[in-house]
């Protein structure tokens, strides 16, 4: 009973730590699903910069980005493989007596492959509808539920700021994003229409790029700076007013807030872990008195100090592996417990669990050494005398 | 004469020369043992004797290899002991000598097979599970406890405790067997029966030395050293020696136990 209470502290600790570490480790792996969705080998080039002419204009915020842009890196960028100029407006949506507002994507017929997004139903429009800036859309599974019910929306009329299009295809459910915006609930259409027919603009809000293989990357990245500037020009020494990112920049910006998560949230659960450790050390310093009779009479038949380091060692190690053991169990079901009713994803691996286990005998060699010295520098007489 | 016949056979197994020991308890020096010398012979049974505070519990750590003496030297077995470090008396203890202790100290929750082979499992010889068993359960049944291997100390009588006691201490064949007040947690019947069993082994040639205060105990060894403030009073060989058998059988003649 005592020994059970003793190897709660552990058994909660590493319960803490794996389920913690496993929260962690599930958001981790879910930024990175999401950065892998925009695509292999993927450059990103946003109109504006953050530091232009020392004002901040964010992110595609001044439209300095041109169709032309886009057709020259196309032209002039060796490696490039696809590019798909984008445009980003909100408006409302329509079909029949159903409405829903909705972000409307205007890309290149290349998005689709860039992204690596399938079409779950119906075909995606082409080079020549983007040429023709034709009156044709893909739609997210959540627009179509929304807009069409469970009607099979594929070669069904939206309409579009009162422009009637015609939906080509579902794209297969992506789900929500990292930052909890649903990716399914999207109309996108070639961005010759989107331009023309709904946002009316000019400029381009970014440029997706995609070169050959990843070793390109950098290089293709400078071409693409050194082509801009020329396009825009820019003297030497004065500020882009673009911004290019490459899918790895943006990937490690993003585990890495995760990933300092994932040590905060583990470092607080191990503190648990060290307060089930001095729980060990207190226990086996109880026991180590209580049986200090034994002990005299274990000295007094032969034993070494060393054989009664030993023993103790293994019992304070015995208490905290098996709490460990217990520990992890417990840990896995409660991040399952989390991943299935507060919906967070959790990624239990095999090397945290194998760090939960060693830490926990670690923890148990740690507390129970100073204990299990104790009882093997007593006094053989002192010890057998003790009442 | 026994005693003589066996002493001039294989010579002294103990000896001590000139041993002193002085405690240091806060600014007092306590001078527990001041100058003994003692020779026992092998196959002898000595009672040591004495008041509380007389030296003889300071002297029987000494013989136990439980404590140095401060000065003075402890041949035991033909090997001065008196200089050797804590883990070589362990071995010592080990080896060559048995204890068997007032309050039996046998370990709790443990089978009396298994406090039988726990001299056993610290010594140097590895033996199998089964070899283990084999000796504890001779050695438990030398003692009269044949059929008792699996019982708890708390499943069992003062007296049996004290026969698992001394079946530990004859485990690894030792070349004395220390006894501190063996008989001082036991009534009076138990107490004889003791006694019985420590004559019939040293009937069979083991060395016993016993520390007792009680003169009718002391009556069933063949020599008795009785101390007093630190040093040896008195060293005689007992002329009226008492019977364990004969004295059972005055106490409960219609119900005494048979011993093997």
């Amino acid at each position: 009973m005592r020994s059970v209470l003793t190897a709660l502290g552990i058994i909660i600790g590493v319960a803490a730590v794996i389920a913690m570490v496993g929260i962690g480790n599930g958001a981790k792996a879910q930024v990175e699903a999401q950065i892998a969705s925009l695509g292999q080998n993927v450059i990103l080039i946003f109109s504006g910069s953050t530091t232009s002419s020392g004002i901040r204009t964010g992110w595609g915020g001044a439209g300095t980005l041109k169709v032309e842009d886009a057709e020259a890196i196309r032209r002039e960028v060796p490696g490039v493989i696809a590019v798909s100029e984008e445009v980003v407006s909100t408006t409302q949506v329509a079909a029949g007596n159903q409405n829903w507002f909705t972000r409307i994507y205007g890309e290149s017929a290349d998005y689709f492959d860039i992204r690596q997004w399938p079409l779950a139903d119906g075909s995606p429009f082409t080079d020549q509808d983007v040429r023709s800036a034709n009156k044709v859309c893909v739609i997210g599974r959540t627009t179509a539920s929304q807009i069409y019910g469970n009607d099979d929306a594929v070669g069904q009329i939206l309409r579009v700021k009162n422009v009637p299009f015609t939906v080509t295809g579902i794209l297969t459910p992506k789900g929500l994003s990292t930052q909890g915006v649903d990716q399914d609930d999207i109309v996108i259409m070639p961005y010759t229409s989107a331009m023309k027919r709904v946002s009316g603009g000019t400029t381009l809000r970014n440029i997706n790029v995609q070169v050959s293989d990843g070793n390109q990357i950098a290089a293709a990245q400078q071409q693409i700076i050194a082509l801009l500037r020329q396009r825009h020009n820019i003297r030497p020494g004065r500020d882009d007013d673009f911004t290019v990112r490459n899918q790895e920049e943006i990937a490690d910006a993003a585990t890495a807030t995760t990933a300092v998560m994932t040590v905060l949230l583990g470092s607080i659960a191990g503190v648990s872990l060290v307060v089930g450790g001095i729980g060990i050390m207190n226990i086996m310093l109880v026991s180590v008195t209580e049986r200090t009779r034994e002990i005299g009479t274990r000295m007094a038949v032969g034993a070494h100090g060393s054989d009664i380091l030993t023993q103790f060692l293994i019992e304070a190690v015995t208490l905290s592996s098996v709490g460990g053991v217990i520990g992890i169990i417990f840990g896995i079901g409660a991040s399952q417990v989390l991943s299935s009713y507060a919906h967070w994803p959790t990624l239990i691996s095999l090397t945290s669990v194998i760090i939960a286990f060693m830490f926990s005998a670690a923890v148990g060699i740690f507390f129970g050494f100073y204990p299990a010295r104790k009882a093997a520098a007593l006094d053989p007489i002192e010890a057998l005398r003790y009442e | 004469m026994k005693a003589e016949e066996v002493e001039t056979k294989n010579g002294e197994v103990v000896k001590l020369v000139d041993v002193h020991k002085t405690y240091h308890t806060g600014d007092v020096d306590v001078h527990a043992v001041r100058g003994v010398s003692l020779e026992i012979g092998r196959g002898e049974f000595v009672a040591l004797m004495g008041a509380s505070g007389s030296g003889k519990s300071t002297l029987m750590n000494i013989l136990g290899c439980l404590d140095r003496p401060t000065s003075g030297r402890y041949v035991l077995d033909d090997a001065d002991v008196s200089v050797l470090d804590r883990d070589q008396l362990a071995d010592i203890r080990n080896h060559k000598l048995g204890f068997v202790f007032q309050s039996f100290n046998l370990l709790p929750r443990t089978s009396a097979r298994e406090n039988v082979e726990l001299p056993l499992l610290y010594g140097t010889r590895s033996l199998t599970g089964a070899q283990l068993r084999d000796k504890a359960d001779g050695v438990l049944a030398s003692v009269g406890l044949a059929g008792r291997e699996d019982h708890h100390p708390s499943q069992l009588s003062g007296g049996q405790q004290q026969r698992v006691a001394i079946a530990r201490a004859l485990v690894n064949d030792p070349e004395v067997l220390l006894a501190d007040e063996p008989t001082g947690n036991l009534d009076s019947r138990t107490s004889v029966e003791i006694m019985g069993i420590f004559q019939q082994l040293n009937e069979r040639g083991i060395t016993i030395i016993m520390v007792t205060h009680e003169q009718d105990i002391a009556a069933y060894a063949r020599r008795n050293v009785v101390m007093r403030d630190g040093v040896i009073l008195n060293d005689f060989n007992v002329a009226q020696r008492l019977s364990a058998m004969t004295e059972l059988e005055k106490i409960a003649p219609i119900d005494s136990e048979p011993q093997s």
